[in-house]
């Protein structure tokens, strides 16, 4: 048996690597970013800064969800690089815009234009993607993370650090707003001929 | 399941989120109901209609190629010097009686090796970071008592101002799995950090070394370990140390 077999045997089953726990994630993780900071260079510096904070923290990780530890400091990442450079944009929610909302109250008399035939035109989704793209911040994320991300009602509430019932008036509230923001565009669209 | 009720629980049901009784229950109501059938579907396709205009951003190749390489480098630093398991393979290779085989095994790769890898990759890092200090000032009787309550050992801190080495700052690192001190300073538009560890070793004189075209410098002095890192000329990290090395140390009596 020679020296290197020997060690072999020994090697201790690997604590987990940063490699496997969060490089998976790095496309969710730069998604957020590009979300939060509407800018593919920003997204990129910002994602970077996030990394290079993650590794410092990877010592005190407990392996319970790598996609939302992550995600978690992007966003804090993106947030404070945002009040670094953009100090005139404002990202907390004023007090009646927050807290418990009913889904009920959010369903409105008259329904918005048919759904279906915004799928059926580019300019529809180029429109819905921009208007996305301008909700406040804190609306905005919550979108991004549950549409596109596909994360559970538990993961956001882990990823803001807000309670389950907060993530769900949120949510709820982020699709009255962008809803709302569709209704008012397309309608100076018709008006405008268009 | 009445309207008000399936109102009330819409999001949930359209996100997945409802335990499956209160699910089978909205689902059938919604069936039946002339109301909440089209408002459950209005609102499942405002959702496909966003997870479709909705732009995923994936990673650039180039910025997962650094980040990549930036968990590389650390990886490997941590795991070569931390690895528990080289003391249970050099106690297993005495028990085969493989003694020749220990003294090679860990001997490579050198510490000093492994430090020099850490060292430069705690340097690259801080320069990518937004701050450099954690407490910036050029004052040593702000920065020197900063460590204390932080360290349990207490780095010598002087500014150099008057010689080209403005004294930056200081910060935390972690470095040779430990927390320990770092000051920074600057000559001519080029950052250098000085990490400073504690030590049992004697004094020792300062030695160069050059790692992916960092300069970097080392010696022992008084109970600490100091390495000094930066992209400056050799000849000018060295007149840095040689400035640091004539500090009075702790123990000499004030003249």
């Amino acid at each position: 048996m020679d020296g290197s077999q020997g060690v072999g045997l020994v090697r201790e089953a690997a604590r987990p690597r940063f490699e496997d726990v969060a490089l998976p994630h790095l496309d969710a993780a730069y998604n957020l970013a590009r979300w939060l900071t509407r800018s593919d260079a920003d997204a990129s510096d910002v994602l970077q800064e996030a990394c290079l904070r993650a590794l410092t923290y990877f010592d005190g990780y407990r392996g319970e969800n790598g996609k939302a530890w992550l995600l978690t400091i992007v966003r804090n990442t993106c947030y404070r690089w945002i009040e670094r450079n953009r100090p005139a944009v404002v990202v907390s929610l004023s007090p009646d815009i927050e807290g418990e909302v009913d889904d009920a109250a959010n369903i409105r008399g008259t329904a918005p234009p048919d759904p279906e035939a915004m799928l059926l035109q580019q300019r529809d989704a180029r429109l819905l993607n921009e208007l996305m793209a301008e909700l406040p911040h804190l609306f905005r994320e919550v979108l991004v993370l549950r549409e596109l991300e596909d994360l559970s009602y538990r993961e956001i509430s882990d990823v803001l650090g807000v309670p389950l019932g907060t993530v769900m008036s949120r949510l709820a509230r982020a699709r009255g707003l962008l809803k709302d923001a569709w209704g008012r565009r397309n309608t100076r669209g018709e008006n405008d001929g268009m | 399941m009445e309207c008000k009720d399936l109102k009330g629980v819409l999001h949930r049901l359209v996100d997945g989120e409802l335990p499956p009784a209160m699910k089978s229950e909205a689902e059938a109501h919604a069936a039946d109901c002339a109301d909440c059938g089209p408002l459950v579907a209005e609102e499942q396709q405002w959702r496909q209609a966003i997870r479709r205009a909705g732009t995923y951003y994936a990673a650039p190749e180039p910025v997962r190629q650094r980040i990549r390489a930036m968990a590389g480098r650390q990886s490997a630093a941590k795991a070569r010097s931390a690895w528990p398991g080289w003391r249970i393979a050099a106690s297993l290779l005495v028990a085969m009686g493989l003694s020749s085989a220990i003294t090679a095994y860990v001997a490579t790769p050198s510490s000093t090796a492994l430090m020099e890898q850490e060292v430069v990759a705690s340097h690259v890092r801080s320069l990518q970071m937004d701050h450099i200090t954690d407490v910036a000032s050029s004052n040593e009787h702000t920065v020197k008592p900063w460590f204390h309550g932080k360290l349990d050992y207490a780095p010598p801190v002087e500014d150099y101002a008057a010689q080209g080495f403005p004294l930056l700052g200081g910060r935390l690192e972690y470095l040779d799995h430990e927390n320990i001190a770092a000051l920074v300073y600057r000559h001519a538009q080029h950052p250098i950090n000085v990490f400073i560890l504690p030590s049992n070793a004697a004094d020792r004189a300062p030695e160069a070394m050059v790692d992916h075209g960092y300069n970097i410098m080392r010696w022992t002095k008084g109970g600490m370990t100091f390495w000094a890192v930066s992209d400056v000329n050799a000849a000018d990290l060295d007149d840095l140390v040689k400035l640091m090395c004539e500090q009075k140390s702790e123990h000499e009596p004030a003249k």
